[in-house]
């Protein structure tokens, strides 16, 4: 995918056609498997078509989703953050003790954002700069996010939230806002990935590090500026998940992180980085809801969700591998 | 060569003099912490992530990770729960299967790695969720408890007034030293981490060495496992959740570089024992588990950061 690379030998062009329908596959792939799914679920249990059941599918993920944007783009730079369902708890229980606690509305949604953008930049800054590994810098994260707000929180729950703070329960023409802000960001980052300057930078980074060094690229502001876009998705999805109910319990959702992962590595995100898009992970995040949903309307036990998901990544990533064996 | 050795020798000399003033400021203290007995509780708590450290020195040696140890360990401990419980096998034929089971883990994790080409990362995050996964769907989150008295032994007993695991890691710690240091397995390990490509021109087998590596991974984590149910006389499936994390602190504390070459077993043993020492000694001074975890998060970024700025030193 990265247009500069600069290697002569490479072969034929023949192959682009091919390449682009790899490219794009994973997201018809993925819409069909959502389409048939639904087919297949709500023939076999009817309810699961029901307003509310889809309304909670969309709605009730769409923070996964968002999040899953900032983590797309982190792993096609060629990084990767386990530490994003921590920082998520973290803001989502700021986010909610300031709107308890007076402080204005406003206040309480971009706070989470602000704080999301100033922890993630100083995580990019320890991976860029002091070339620390992604993968330990943000399982440092993690315990320490994990670790401090227990800590500081005892799990405890947040109640009696402001009417008008709860903006996931907004509704604009009749569809909830989670999903407004899932569409709406899903498409604004395509069409900037794919379209402005600092998009192609992304892929070329994770598409190859040292020909984008030699082509002009700043390879650690760059990586900088990622993963503090990640913290500022990561801010939105927090407040969309802390306004979803009237509570807040203030600890780490479980295996939030791995849920957001699944999205952007079974979405098409490379896992080698470089390639990948976030309209791919965003219909993955609905397809992963929508497994889970049925599970409970095919009389599944819930314990096996987790290892659905594995199987999930697992197979996708042996596709993916195999995909490039391919091409090569 | 010789320069590499003289760097690794000073990292773990200064590991030891830090070990060293670490007892001793937790000694004057707490005057609980140099007793007999709290010293040998601290040993068997330290036995499980120990174990698995062994194998992840190797797995971090070729330049991998394993992720889903704690996993496999969780794993394990359900197999072992249902093999003997729900389908009557003898205890120790259970423990013998569940064991094997986990290296069957292992095997998959370096088969994916190694025929598949998926990075290490990536593959063992999946089978992180995959194993944990099984473990939840298997248990149904019922546990297990009623073993009889003799299995407690493992995780509760004694030998010689020694804890029963730590003879077993302090075994195992030999013969993990003796194979990395001594043998051509060992320098094998090292090459595949120290230059993949490399090691493969100079015909050495990169991926059956790996396949190894990510087995006995398996392999211990499942040991780690039935001694983690025999310790808490208890069967659940959220065993041994977060056991990576420390794992790996362990080992990259001891000195082992994150990006494969380099690492010894004495160093992951010392690192392993300054981690264990500060858990203790946060927990004498009050401090409870959760802010325990957020001590080794700082703990394993500053091990990288200083490993990092002595490692270009070296080099330069």
């Amino acid at each position: 995918m990265s247009a500069s690379n600069p290697t002569v030998a490479r072969p034929a062009p023949a192959m682009h056609p091919m390449k682009r329908v790899a490219a794009y596959g994973q997201e018809f792939i993925l819409l069909g498997a959502i389409i048939l799914l639904i087919l297949v679920v709500s023939f076999v249990n009817p309810r699961f078509l029901g307003a509310n059941n889809i309304t909670n599918i969309f709605a009730g993920n769409a923070y996964i989703a968002v999040a899953a944007i900032g983590m797309s783009l982190v792993i096609i730079s060629g990084h990767i953050d386990v530490a994003v369902g921590s920082l998520i708890g973290v803001l989502a229980t700021i986010s909610g003790t300031l709107a308890v606690n007076g402080y204005p509305i406003w206040l309480a949604w971009l706070a989470p954002v602000a704080i999301g953008i100033l922890v993630n930049a100083g995580v990019g800054a320890l991976i860029a700069y002091l070339r620390i590994p992604s993968i330990v810098v943000t399982l440092g994260m993690l315990s320490i996010l994990k670790g401090g707000l227990i800590s500081v929180t005892g799990g405890a729950w947040i109640s009696n939230l402001p009417a008008d703070y709860l903006i996931a329960q907004f509704r604009l023409f009749g569809i909830p806002s989670p999903v407004w802000f899932m569409v709406i960001l899903t498409a604004l980052v395509a069409f900037w990935m794919r379209y402005s300057g600092f998009g192609r930078t992304i892929y070329a980074i994770g598409g190859n590090v040292e020909a984008a060094r030699v082509a002009g690229i700043q390879v650690e502001r760059s990586t900088v500026i990622v993963f503090a876009i990640h913290g500022a998705f990561a801010g939105i999805a927090a407040v969309l998940f802390a306004t979803q109910l009237q509570v807040i319990q203030s600890t780490v959702p479980p295996n939030l992180e791995l849920t957001v992962i699944t999205a952007s590595v079974v979405g098409g995100v490379s896992i080698l980085g470089g390639t990948g898009t976030v309209i791919g992970s965003t219909l993955a995040a609905i397809l992963f809801a929508a497994i889970a949903s049925s599970l409970i309307f095919l009389n599944v036990s819930a314990y096996w969700l987790r290892a659905v998901q594995g199987l999930l990544i697992l197979v996708t990533v042996l596709a993916d591998m195999a995909r490039r064996h391919r091409l090569r | 060569m010789t320069a590499t050795l003289r760097s690794l020798l000073r990292h773990e000399t200064i590991l030891a003099i830090l070990l060293v003033l670490v007892l001793f400021a937790l000694a004057s203290q707490s005057d609980r912490f140099f007793t007999t007995a709290n010293l040998l509780n601290q040993g068997r708590l330290m036995a499980e992530v120990g174990l698995v450290a062994l194998a992840m020195t190797f797995v971090i040696v070729t330049g991998g990770i394993d992720l889903s140890v704690g996993s496999i360990l969780g794993l394990t401990a359900i197999l072992l729960g249902v093999f003997w419980h729900n389908l009557g096998i003898p205890l120790p034929v259970a423990m013998v299967l569940a064991v094997f089971a986990a290296g069957i883990g292992g095997l998959v994790n370096g088969l994916i790695i190694t025929r598949f080409g998926v990075p290490p990362l990536i593959a063992t995050l999946a089978t992180l969720a995959l194993y944990r996964g099984l473990a939840e769907g298997i248990s149904q989150a019922r546990s297990v408890r009623g073993y009889p008295d003799w299995f407690f032994v493992l995780g509760q007993g004694e030998v010689w007034g020694v804890p029963t695991q730590l003879w077993i890691l302090g075994a195992l710690v030999v013969i993990a030293a003796v194979i990395l240091g001594l043998t051509t397995f060992g320098r094998a390990t090292y090459a595949t981490g120290a230059n993949e490509i490399g090691a493969r021109f100079s015909g050495i087998g990169v991926d059956r060495t790996k396949l190894l590596i990510y087995t006995a991974s398996g392999l211990v984590a499942g040991l780690a496992g039935v001694i983690f149910v025999s310790r808490v006389s208890t069967t659940r499936s959220d065993m041994g959740t977060g056991l990576e994390l420390d794992v790996i602190t362990a080992v990259v504390l001891g000195g082992t570089s994150i990006f494969g070459g380099r690492g010894t077993i004495i160093g992951t043993v010392l690192g392993l024992i300054l981690m264990q020492a500060l858990k203790n000694g946060l927990a004498l001074s009050g401090v409870k588990g959760d802010g325990t975890i957020v001590v080794i998060g700082v703990v394993l970024i500053l091990a990288i950061v200083a490993s990092n700025l002595f490692s270009r030193e070296g080099d330069g």
